[in-house]
């Protein structure tokens, strides 16, 4: 699940963190800008490369048969589809449901003993005082079985699905998020490669011992110079003259459990033949590596804001002599196992944040219920309960995105990149929120530290910086977005080309922009999947996702490749995205529960409603901003106060005392 | 070596939950509410587990009377180290009625039918307090207890029992077949790991109803009403010290 810092497909990442440090590890504003900036240019560089490969993708399906175009193109994730302006309902409706029975029954008495050890073992204040996790609740994990989730059962570990893993992990995040860390980097990112792309004796030689948390995982990618441009990694792995090993040197910084850790999956640059041109090029390898190699070392743990009980250190390698088996994934493939690994852990960070929101939310209501001010519970003022029900809000997006999701990978999905992000984006932002309301309702105590809340609040900064900042992370969603739109515009330009040919399919698409732009349905309908109870929920839905079709082709049509330099403009589109995923995933939980007749359904009714109505009014007012020209100039003034500031090295505008 | 011990795992509303008694005082509210072993239970399991590691007995046997969902008790305790289990299925009107007596009774049947040497139960279950199965059981077999257990000594064909009475600790000697009773300090329950857990699905759990022992589950108890404890009344200041005598004095305290 989390940590290390960066981490994005398209090699968009966040290079704020990495500047912060490049410089005698202290940060200063130019590092700071400088990191934007650089962020910035990886972002563009590697979203124009998702805009070449389409070209090329489009290229050769247009030479093969127009069934197989279609083929390729078409998506099942509702999040691809959405900024086509379409509803594929396939994924999301109805709320998936994925545990067998056995696989329910075996969940549920895991959920009792590893809530108990949290609440009665695990101490998350000693561990944050001490900055490590306690030696004996270290040792209570390991025979809990908490280092092997998701290894499968035949070499020693859980077997858990996405879904079951992610059950047991919101435990987790409700209690102590260093730990946390320490068990996702471990298994969400630290082993997941060998999981996901080791083969058979890799998987027998070192899955075992990581089950047990005998030996211990972590995930090495970052460097000093390498942060949002993963391809620019310096760490190299060079083949031995007896073909035998490679010989790898490079340092990685902050590596989570980097000074504990026995295994390392490792990205470092090798150089590849090129079989038809016989060119060599370096590219990125994952190797697994054994600190027993030799030659393996690690820095002092870092000091940190918050997740302090989690160990982050620098690892060096020093001629490490790594043998060819270890391997991981292709010669030349360590970017996508990398990339691969990421995505598929973001949904853990989901469902961790919304424990975290569920226990932090029982302390400021347990706060609310009990404080009197005024001659009255606290709860019975309107400015607490707006804070409450808001709160509970966001835990139940961030909920159901976090299950959706997991379920969707269970079920076998393998698009969807779009959606991890935004759970990743939506629950870091919507955790700091919960938390910082719930230390706003407690007052005076929620910022003193017995109150337990400050701690969470320290440990969540990191969540919306780690794994590929939201920021980039916002920008990858867009660009995905608008990759995949742009795709389906190409179809949409070659039938023009011939357009006796595509008559049918040209009719449909103009009478379809007709009516959107007279503001009339394209007869997109949620009916039959939508409970009828929220079928109010369902038509803002529909027309917001019709809108934001809209705007997403009028901005590719304006824009072309040049919309991946729009950053003030793929903002609002992601913020757009973020809202619509947030308000189909609660559609359909709540209608699920509505017709399952749950004793809480009219209660998630209400915060279905209350949340799409919300969300559609600010999807419109995006939609607005990014169609108006007003918003041009406000984009233009922003960018000119930021060159300003940046100019002066700091504020502008002189005292208003004048010294 | 050779020796079976049978373990008593009751089903009981958690510890942490806050009970409610239901508005016909008929009982307390159960429906939703969060179960758990009992943690007497847990201790009696724990000591069984352990007398087994140390290749003292040859089997434990968890067995617990109730519905269905008593046998989500039974995993547990499979989960902890217990061999096997045996789940008593009472429901409707006969769990109602099911107090120390009729579980005993079946206890008792349980014993003698798997040829046990030794019964380990929890002192009392934290719903009911009634603190007696053991004893009852004892009684109806016709065997040495040893109740209130802090330390328990394996001797070829004896126990050595430390019990927690008042003022200290007694220690006694028994014969076995026998009954004892965990108190709370006899040892520190060990947590259900995911992979016993996972282990514990292979294990056996055999249904069996009363009637298959012959156990008679009818009762003499009537339950009249079930009340919350009575709500704590403001008290009084007091000015003075001879203040406090006195009204001390008055209500017939000193």
């Amino acid at each position: 699940m989390l940590l290390s810092k960066v981490k994005l497909p398209l090699g968009v990442y966040n290079s704020a963190l990495k500047s912060l440090r490049s410089s005698n590890g202290r940060p200063s504003c130019t590092d700071l800008v400088l990191s934007i900036n650089s962020a910035r240019l990886f972002a563009s560089h590697s979203a124009q490369a998702v805009f070449d490969k389409t070209d090329a993708e489009v290229e050769t399906s247009s030479k093969s048969s127009a069934e197989k175009k279609t083929a390729v193109l078409e998506s099942k994730s509702f999040a691809v589809n959405m900024f086509k302006g379409q509803i594929s309902t396939a994924q999301v409706f109805p709320f998936p449901s994925v545990l067998s029975e056995e696989q329910a029954q075996f969940l549920s008495e895991l959920v009792g003993p590893v809530s108990k050890f949290f609440e009665e073992v695990n101490d998350p204040v000693k561990n944050d005082v001490l900055e490590k996790v306690e030696d004996a609740t270290m040792q209570g994990l390991k025979e809990l079985g908490a280092f092997g989730l998701q290894v499968p059962a035949d070499l020693g570990g859980m077997g858990l699905t996405n879904t079951q893993y992610a059950r047991l992990v919101e435990i987790v995040g409700m209690h102590d998020l260093g730990v946390g860390i320490t068990l996702g980097a471990h298994q969400s990112i630290g082993f997941k490669g060998i999981l996901l792309y080791g083969n058979r004796q890799q998987k027998e030689k070192y899955l075992p011992k990581l089950a047990t948390g005998e030996t211990i995982a972590a995930f090495c990618l970052t460097e000093p110079s390498s942060g949002s441009d993963a391809a620019s990694i310096k760490t190299t792995a060079v083949k031995s003259a007896c073909g035998k090993y490679y010989i790898m040197n490079g340092g990685k910084i902050w590596i989570s459990n980097g000074g504990l850790a026995e295994i390392f999956t490792v990205f470092a640059k090798t150089p590849v033949k090129d079989e038809t041109t016989g060119e060599v090029k370096d590219k990125i390898t994952a190797f697994i590596v054994e600190k027993g190699f030799g030659g393996v070392a690690h820095g002092p743990p870092e000091k940190k804001m918050g997740i302090k009980a989690s160990n982050t250190a620098e690892v060096h390698f020093d001629s490490v002599r790594v043998p060819v088996e270890n391997v991981l994934g292709e010669v030349g493939g360590g970017f996508k196992v990398a990339m691969n690994i990421l995505n598929n852990g973001r949904f853990g960070m989901a469902a961790a944040l919304s424990g975290t929101m569920k226990g932090v939310i029982s302390k400021a209501v347990d706060h609310a219920a009990n404080r009197t001010q005024f001659g009255n519970k606290i709860h019975n003022f309107g400015v607490i309960q707006e804070k409450i029900a808001r709160m509970a809000m966001m835990q139940y997006v961030a909920e159901s995105m976090a299950y959706m999701i997991s379920s969707n990978m269970d079920m076998g999905a393998s698009d969807f990149q779009i959606e991890a992000a935004i759970s990743k984006i939506f629950a870091s932002e919507a955790a700091w929120t919960v938390t910082d309301e719930c230390i706003q309702i407690m007052g005076g105590m929620g910022f003193m530290k017995d109150a337990g809340v400050e701690r969470v609040m320290r440990d969540l900064r990191i969540f919306r910086i780690f794994e590929g900042t939201n920021d980039i992370l916002r920008l990858f969603v867009a660009l995905n977005g608008f990759q995949n739109a742009g795709n389906q515009l190409k179809g949409l330009q070659k039938a023009l080309r011939s357009p006796i040919e595509n008559a049918g399919l040209l009719v449909g698409e103009i009478s379809k922009r007709a009516k959107r732009k007279a503001g009339l349905s394209t007869g997109v309908s949620l009916e039959g999947v939508v409970h009828p109870e929220l079928s109010e929920s369902g038509r803002l839905l529909v027309q917001a996702v019709e809108q934001f079709g809209a705007v997403i082709e009028d901005l590719l049509l304006k824009h072309g490749k040049k919309i991946v330099d729009e950053q003030f403009v793929l903002k609002r589109v992601s913020d757009s995205a973020i809202d619509l995923y947030g308000m189909v995933v609660v559609i359909s939980r709540a209608s699920r529960s509505l017709s399952q007749g749950h004793h809480s359904a009219q209660h998630e009714k209400m915060l279905c409603e209350t949340w799409c109505i919300e969300a559609h009014q600010r999807i419109m007012q995006d939609i607005k901003s990014l169609k108006s020209s007003s918003s041009k100039q406000m984009f233009k003034n922003l960018r000119a106060i930021s060159a300003a500031v940046v100019e002066n090295g700091g504020t502008v505008s002189p005292h208003p005392l004048g010294f | 070596m050779s020796a079976r011990v049978l373990v008593g795992v009751k089903r009981v509303i958690d510890y942490a939950v806050k009970i409610r008694v239901k508005p016909d005082k008929t009982g307390v509210v159960t429906d939703g509410v969060k179960h758990s072993m009992n943690p007497f239970c847990e201790i009696a399991i724990e000591e069984a587990v352990r007398l087994k590691e140390k290749k003292l007995i040859k089997e434990v046997i968890a067995v617990s009377c109730g519905p269905q969902q008593s046998q989500e008790t039974i995993r547990t305790a499979l989960a902890m180290g217990a061999d096997r289990g045996i789940h008593v299925d009472v429901s409707g009107k006969d769990y109602e009625n099911l107090g120390p007596l009729q579980v005993s009774k079946i206890l008792a049947a349980l014993a003698k039918k798997e040829d046990v040497r030794l019964i380990i139960l929890g002192k009392q279950a934290i719903d009911d307090d009634c603190n007696q199965t053991g004893q009852m059981t004892a009684a109806l077999l016709d065997w040495p207890q040893g109740t209130f257990a802090s330390q328990v000594d394996f001797q070829e064909d004896s126990l050595k029992v430390e019990r927690e009475i008042d003022g200290g600790l007694e220690t006694i000697k028994i014969k076995m077949p026998a009954v004892v009773t965990a108190d709370l300090r006899l040892n520190e329950p060990r947590y259900a790991t995911l992979p016993n857990i996972m282990k514990a699905k292979k294990k056996k759990i055999d249904t069996v109803k009363p009637s298959d022992l012959g156990v008679d589950l009818s009762s003499q108890l009537e339950v009249l009403s079930v009340e919350e404890p009575s709500q704590r009344q403001a008290g009084v200041k007091v000015e003075t010290v001879e203040d406090l005598i006195k009204k001390l004095r008055d209500s017939g305290r000193i």
